[in-house]
């Protein structure tokens, strides 16, 4: 199942040509870019693993795609996402943020229900992913 | 704290977003002709090379290779409009010069002149020397190469004095490891920046021939020949008009002389020299015109005279 989180979600993935235009007009707009990854989908789990700080001072979109690259290959089999901040509120606040780089198989979620007193249930989302141990989720 | 931070937006950075799109050139027929000087004046290089020519006395080889990377640019644009791959130019270049040659400005402007040809997405230049590059201790080095090569992506990086990147002297020194992840980069991301590697003559030749590697790489050596009298004393003019100074018709000489004194003298840096021995005289001219304590009209003022420059110690010696 694929899954769709952040921005163009819905679009087919971006090619690297797509995801420096979209760079470019963070950088335009004076938003520094950061790169993060991990391997747990839930789409609650929000603080993703950072790769390296936040790029400032960037002016041209190249800087951050090698960043994404080197990404890429320390992480081939995990999520990447790039976000950018937009500093003009005083506090980070998050402008843009879209995957550019998803497993070749992404098994998807179960439902669990689990049921407690007085024949109420409770529902919790299952990632398959997670039966695995963490770094080794999506190796195959 | 009076203004609250955490509310109401600060002013845009960068202003809008300014959305630009480039329409799509289908191929040209083979038997299509190209106006070539259209092809120039749209490209707005001319008016980079002709304020170049305008603005910087001498360095006639250095000018003739500027033309010469902007012809060959713009003939390769062409070229690809007829659907002709050819890879893109190495345009790594290394100055080398004595102080003041003009080598940084030089820089400025190329990194303008190759963005307006297309070569270089963005054009602005980053100015860095060791300091920048190498790091402290060990695994420093790495990321702050890195961070540099990134912020200079898309225009070109200059490296001020880059023979001190490598240290003979000690083996341990992690220069080296920066001059590895330069020539890495320098390789694979030609697309993305153009390396100027700046520096004296024997001191870069000597940093060559200790890596050769790097030698290798850079398509064009560029050396800046020093000043001759007429051009420091043109280059004095220039920097006087632009500071709405002029010189009495008696100080053209003693400023000719200062400049013929001054270049004998050690540690002479060109056309830096000239512009310090202008702050001096500006000091000396305010000082005289406040120590007559007389009225003084738009002539005095603009005007600087012999003595101005005669009370410098160049003129001290024998």
């Amino acid at each position: 199942m694929r899954i769709t989180q952040g921005t163009f979600s819905y679009l087919p993935d971006f090619t690297d040509e797509e995801i420096s235009a979209q760079i470019a007009y963070a950088l335009d707009n004076g938003w520094p870019c950061s790169v993060e990854f991990t391997d747990d989908p839930h789409p609650r789990n929000s603080y993703w693993e950072m790769w390296g700080l936040p790029m400032f001072d960037l002016k041209d979109p190249a800087g951050v795609l090698y960043e994404i690259n080197q990404c890429r290959q320390a992480y081939p089999d995990q999520y990447i996402r790039l976000n950018a901040y937009d500093a003009r509120y005083g506090r980070q606040t998050t402008a843009l943020s879209f995957i550019v780089q998803r497993p070749a198989v992404e098994p998807g979620f179960r439902l669990d229900r689990q049921e407690t007193a007085d024949r109420q249930v409770r529902y919790q989302m299952h990632a398959y992913a997670l039966d695995r141990p963490e770094g080794d989720r999506y190796t195959r | 704290m009076t203004e609250r931070l955490g509310f109401g937006m600060r002013p845009a950075p960068n202003g809008d977003a300014a959305a630009e799109e480039e329409p799509a050139v289908a191929t040209l027929p083979p038997d299509a002709r190209i106006d070539l000087a259209r092809e120039r004046a749209d490209s707005h290089a001319d008016e980079v090379l002709d304020a170049l020519d305008r603005e910087l006395v001498g360095l006639v080889p250095v000018k003739t290779r500027i033309r010469e990377t902007a012809a060959l640019l713009l003939i390769d644009r062409v070229r690809a409009r007829f659907g002709i791959d050819s890879a893109r130019p190495n345009l790594h270049m290394c100055f080398t010069g004595s102080p003041g040659t003009g080598k940084t400005t030089v820089a400025v402007r190329l990194a303008e002149l190759l963005h307006r040809l297309g070569y270089l997405r963005r054009g602005h230049l980053v100015t860095v020397t060791r300091d920048d590059l190498v790091g402290q201790y060990v695994g420093h080095t790495a990321p702050k190469t890195k961070e540099v090569l990134k912020r200079a992506m898309g225009g070109v990086l200059f490296i001020d004095e880059a023979y001190y990147l490598y240290r003979a002297e000690n083996e341990r020194d992690y220069g080296q490891e920066s001059i590895e992840i330069l020539l890495q980069v320098m390789e694979n991301q030609r697309d993305d920046l153009v390396v100027v590697l700046a520096g004296y003559k024997d001191r870069m030749d000597s940093f060559f021939a200790s890596n050769p590697g790097m030698s290798s790489r850079i398509a064009h050596h560029i050396d800046f020949p020093d000043y001759t009298g007429d051009e420091l004393e043109a280059i004095g003019r220039l920097m006087l008009a632009r500071e709405g100074y002029s010189l009495a018709e008696e100080a053209i000489p003693v400023f000719r002389e200062y400049l013929d004194r001054r270049r004998e003298q050690p540690r002479f840096a060109n056309a830096r020299s000239v512009r310090n021995a202008i702050e001096r005289a500006r000091l000396r001219h305010a000082n005289r015109l406040i120590a007559t304590a007389g009225e003084v009209g738009l002539a005095e003022l603009t005007t600087l005279t012999p003595e101005d420059f005669l009370a410098s110690r160049v003129f001290a010696a024998p």
